[in-house]
């Protein structure tokens, strides 16, 4: 997944989307923040989430953060092997540590995501 | 005499380093106006010994000099010499807080055995390392509870759960728009059926206790059953010495089991500081609240402890911590360590077993007394409640003018465990009450009802 | 000298039949007529606890005591836990008998000398904050904290006001953000000044009729004292809002200044901080709180009152309390520790305390700076914050790192990474109970240790029993008792 491509959410969450799906993860970034993650808990199969509401859980022994929902949509998939294999987040957290897909509810919610160049300055700011 | 150190030409050595002239200077950070300018109005320092004159004299005699009946919730349990002895070693009791490991392996270490010592005793998964008391870990369950199933608008409550420990929940919840509805006891515990029809699909947890306040035995099976039927959680309160005689929680399939701690260990101090234990189902223990100790390995591979789970508690989480809690009850769990070392399961259950005994045979000699009866024909566990002639505050006052304290008298609750009981009052037995006092009880309350 | 053997799990040392504890035969005899415990409710096998030798109980937890640091073993400069002497008479007198074995429900009859103990605790703690009502209830300074907040909020409903926001600092420790979250409340951070100190502007902005209470640590936990307290305590209260006092600190300002005299309405103590309570290894502590007045109704029950005409103290509720925050009075227990130091130095002695704490703080101040950058200046009250953000650039050495190898040198390590809002922060507060020697002694371990190679300091404690647990394992997979299960 060529990062140039996603959406990238204040919060650190990336989407990508194809067709009427929102693929979501947390980005590189946030999992370097974190350092060592130990826990994720993953959204709610089949729940309809708004954007900007908690839909999991990612812990590390620093911090427990939310991860929240960057666009509403309701829960197609979750990547039930991702909480046994949490390395995946720092060795892959834009392709194989995807956390959710979402039926994409409302296309012109992404307009208020950042493209990678914004997001990568926020993360400086 | 504040345990201060200092020559005064130290004292002028230092605040030549620092760069001032006096230690008043250094306040000159407080504003002149904020700044008190007096003495504080209290009595000069006494000595160590006026100090203690001054309170063997006040205090009087211990328990006013009468043999303890007194129940509800806290006991006067035997306490074996090694518990104080071990446990005043200065180097557990004035240590601080297990935040680094290095230096606190002894106490880490002891907390590891304690959540062991208590998964074993209560048959439950997983224990922490101990919260304030029995009545905060029910509200803390609560709070757990919501955190498990999402649903936090309502809770069910047996009638039959100690009266003060229902007062927290509602002191606890009431800001929070959960709705607190409680089930009345009848005949001296609650009924599934009753508890079945106020268990909602929006409802939380059903909140009971074994033995219950009465001291009855109640159908917890059933009432877990009737919980886990409507989605709930079965939420336990359970006495830590039953577990000798009695099926434990983790027995029930109860989800979070907790439990006022004194009896194993601790000392009455007017009622505190207690331990709260708190117990749940492993698969729930990243939503439990209080400290957690883990075992784990060093960097050259030794088996070592550290605090586990931080991440959940206030310091880091802040206000979506899993409570606000921080300093817990920490020098009680490790008096309850030892005791429970040293009692073992064979003594814990001979305490189970004579409490239960001499529960039996006061109750026996006491309802021979004309008037007298139990107030509840059902199985109890070391206390229970007796209705007199008489109303209750008569009757135990009295009694404690003969040197015996009995009660409380559920009348002291006001109307939260029914009405109509203003006759009422428990009676508590543990293995310390002998038959010779138990007997004179009897007579003591013969002579109060006859005179 | 320390026994391995000895501290192996107690697990391991069980073996059936051992057993220590025995009671006296049963001489009661069988009864008729009293129900009996049905077969569904009776255990069905003996407890799976250990079965131990006495010898080898007290032999396990002695050598594990060995494996402890502690106030009576070792200096503990932790910021913000006032880590101070704890008195052995404080110990027997609080184990009185008389005291010891009350049990909460005897009658009032029997405990007036206990009750009026608790009640002059309650005048010492009134004219200490200058705050005349206390509740002893809270069992430690969160719940203390937590009381406060559900006090103001019933009076706040009493005044027919809806306020739902309290605003904190960013330094503040996170039990009042925890705490006002429990209350039901938003809570709001203010980042504060550059400076340290709570920004005016930022907390005018943030004034409206939706605040209900302004948290604070004063001094703050940067160990300074917030010298614009008072205008900050003004604009709150003409807000219509109130002050909340986090009295960890109070050990700076003892009969210096009183939090009811510089805009507070509402305060807790940490007996088991300012007032000698052992610390236990994480608690019991107690926390009683301090209000004004016109919130004395509000108070938790119960309270302890004296009726001067019957001479006759009793147990009461305030009219409007919010109720009962944990069962029984209190923690009695620590709260008659903290009365008898208070009775045994005085008020006089209080602030003889408050000004060796203050002048122990500036002198440590004083000899590391040189070395360790103090960001926010010369002076401190009770307690100071040092950076090793300077070091970790040029060598890589962290807060962290100095911490550990500090045990190295027989001190406990100051508090770390608290507050928030100073990098690779160290929180030293040496207390009064502690020598110029001593202080000198830490002194020189610091510079040392700045100093040394970093693979050194990294690699530390070398001497102790264990070096860096690893906790990000143990957070994965939780191991929490002996036998695995959890």
């Amino acid at each position: 997944m060529d990062p140039e491509t996603l959406y990238f959410a204040k919060t650190h969450e990336w989407v990508s989307v194809t067709g009427n799906v929102a693929t979501v993860g947390i980005t590189d970034f946030a999992v370097r923040l974190l350092t060592d993650i130990v826990y994720l808990s993953l959204p709610v199969a089949g729940k309809v989430y708004r954007p900007g509401q908690a839909m999991g859980e990612v812990e590390s022994v620093k911090a427990v953060s939310d991860i929240y929902a960057p666009v509403s949509g309701e829960v197609l998939e979750v990547n039930l092997g991702l909480p046994e294999q949490l390395q995946l987040l720092s060795e892959s957290p834009f392709e194989r540590a995807w956390i959710v897909k979402l039926k994409l509810s409302d296309a012109s919610e992404l307009e208020k995501l950042m493209n990678r160049a914004q997001y990568l300055g926020h993360c400086d700011g | 005499m504040a345990y201060l150190f200092d020559t005064p030409e130290q004292r002028q050595r230092m605040l030549k380093a620092i760069g001032a002239g006096s230690v008043d200077e250094l306040f000159e950070q407080i504003p002149r106006e904020l700044q008190l300018g007096r003495e504080l109005s209290l009595e000069g320092g006494v000595s160590e010994l006026e100090l203690e004159q001054d309170l063997q004299r006040r205090l009087g005699q211990a328990g006013g000099g009468g043999v303890c009946f007194l129940g509800g919730g806290v006991y006067d349990h035997f306490i074996p010499a090694v518990v104080d002895e071990l446990t005043s070693r200065g180097e557990f009791y004035t240590a601080y807080t297990p935040y680094q490991a290095e230096a606190s392996q002894g106490t880490l270490q002891a907390f590891y055995e304690y959540q062991t010592l208590i998964s074993q005793l209560s048959g439950m998964d997983v224990s922490n390392a101990s919260l304030y008391e029995g009545g905060t870990a029910v509200s803390e369950a609560v709070f757990m509870a919501m955190r498990i199933n999402g649903r936090d608008g309502r809770v069910v409550v047996a009638g039959s759960l100690h009266p003060e420990y229902r007062q927290v929940l509602r002191t606890y919840f009431s800001r929070l728009g959960t709705e607190i509805v409680e089930v009345p006891a009848s005949g001296g515990v609650v009924s599934v059926e009753l508890c079945r029809a106020a268990l909602t699909t929006d409802t939380t947890a059903l909140v009971l206790q074994q033995p219950n306040f009465f001291g009855c035995l109640e159908d917890i099976a059933g009432l877990t059953a009737a919980a886990h039927a409507a989605g709930a959680l079965a939420i336990l309160a359970f006495d830590p010495l039953s577990p000798g005689l009695l099926k434990r929680p983790g027995d029930y399939g109860v989800d979070i089991a907790v439990a006022e701690g004194q009896p194993l260990g601790t000392p009455l101090q007017f009622g505190g500081p207690l331990l709260g234990i708190f117990t749940c189902r492993s698969e729930y223990v990243r939503k439990m609240p209080g400290r957690l100790v883990g075992r784990t390995v060093d960097r050259r591979g030794r088996e070592c402890f550290v605090l586990n789970l931080q991440a959940r508690e206030q310091h880091i989480r802040r206000d979506k911590a899993t409570s606000n809690i921080c300093t817990n009850q920490g020098l009680l769990a490790l008096r309850t360590t030892v005791f429970l070392s040293v009692v073992g399961p064979r003594g814990l259950c001979q305490m189970a077993k004579l409490s239960h005994e001499k529960a039996q045979y006061a109750a026996a000699c006491l309802t021979r007394l004309p008037g007298v009866v139990l107030k509840y024909d059902r199985s109890f566990f070391r206390e229970f409640v007796l209705e007199t002639p008489l109303p209750a505050t008569e009757v135990l006052t009295a009694l404690a003018a003969r040197g015996f304290n009995v009660g409380p008298e559920l009348s002291r609750f006001g109307d939260s465990l029914g009405e109509g009981l203003g006759r009422c009052f428990l009676v508590a037995l543990t293995e310390k009450r002998t038959r010779a006092e138990i007997d004179a009880l009897a007579a003591a309350l013969g002579e109060v009802l006859s005179g | 000298m320390r026994n391995p053997t000895a501290t192996r799990m107690l697990f391991e040392m069980s073996e059936p039949g051992r057993g220590t504890v025995v009671f006296p035969e049963s001489d009661i005899p069988r009864v008729t007529g009293i129900p009996e415990l049905g077969a569904e409710h009776l255990a069905t096998g003996l407890l799976p606890l250990p079965e131990l030798a006495e010898p080898d109980v007290v032999r396990h937890f002695v050598n594990l005591s060995t494996l402890n640091m502690s106030v009576d073993t070792h200096f503990y400069p932790l910021g913000s836990c006032t880590m101070k002497y704890n008195p052995k008479r404080h110990e027997r007198l609080a184990r009185l008998p008389q005291a010891a074995a009350s049990h909460p429900y005897q009658q009032e009859s029997q405990i007036q000398g206990l009750l009026s103990v608790l009640y002059e605790l309650q005048g010492m703690l009134a004219e200490i904050s200058g705050l005349p009502a206390v509740s002893l209830h809270p069992a430690a300074g969160a719940q203390g904290e937590l009381t406060a907040l559900l006090t103001a909020a019933a009076w706040f409903r009493h005044r027919g006001e809806q306020r739902t926001r309290v605003l904190f600092p960013a330094s503040a420790h996170g039990t009042n953000p925890a705490s006002a979250a429990l209350a039901g409340f938003e809570c709001v951070q203010l980042s504060g000044g550059r400076d340290g100190f709570v920004d005016l502007s930022e907390l005018r902005s943030q004034l409206d009729d939706r605040v209900a209470v302004f948290m604070v640590t004063n001094p703050n936990t940067l160990g300074l004292f917030e010298k614009d307290i008072a205008t900050i305590a003004g604009m709150l209260h003409e807000a219509g809002g109130l002050v909340y006092i986090d009295g960890a600190n109070m050990n700076a300002i003892l009969g210096r200044t009183r939090p009811g005299d510089f805009g507070g309405d509402m305060m807790h103590y940490n007996v088991h901080k300012t007032f000698t309570g052992p610390h236990g290894a994480g608690g019991p502590g107690a926390g009683p709180i301090a209000v004004r007045d016109f919130l004395a109704p509000f108070l938790p029950a119960p309270v302890v009152t004296f009726d001067v005409a019957r001479n006759w103290y009793s147990l009461t509720s305030p009219e409007y309390s919010i109720g009962r925050m944990r069962s029984f009075f209190g923690n009695v227990g620590i709260l008659l520790r903290g009365y008898c130091y208070i009775r045994t130095v005085g008020g006089r002695g209080l602030r003889e305390a408050a000004d060796c704490a203050v002048l122990n703080a500036n002198y440590l101040l004083s000899q590391v700076r040189d070395f360790l950058e103090v960001p926010h200046g010369n002076r401190c009250m009770h307690e100071f914050v040092a950076s090793a953000k300077r070091l970790k650039e040029q060598t890589g050495v962290t807060a962290m790192d100095i911490a550990k190898r500090l045990l190295d040198y027989g001190f406990h390590a100051p508090t770390v990474y608290f507050p928030l809002v100073v990098e690779e922060a160290l929180m030293m507060e040496p207390t009064e109970t502690e020598s110029l020697a001593t202080l000198d002694a830490f002194a020189a371990a610091l510079r040392e240790i700045c100093s040394e190679p970093a693979e050194l300091v990294k690699g530390a404690p070398h001497t102790t029993a264990v070096c860096r647990p690893d906790d990000v394992t143990a957070a994965r997979k939780p191991i929490l008792c002996w036998s695995g299960q959890c």
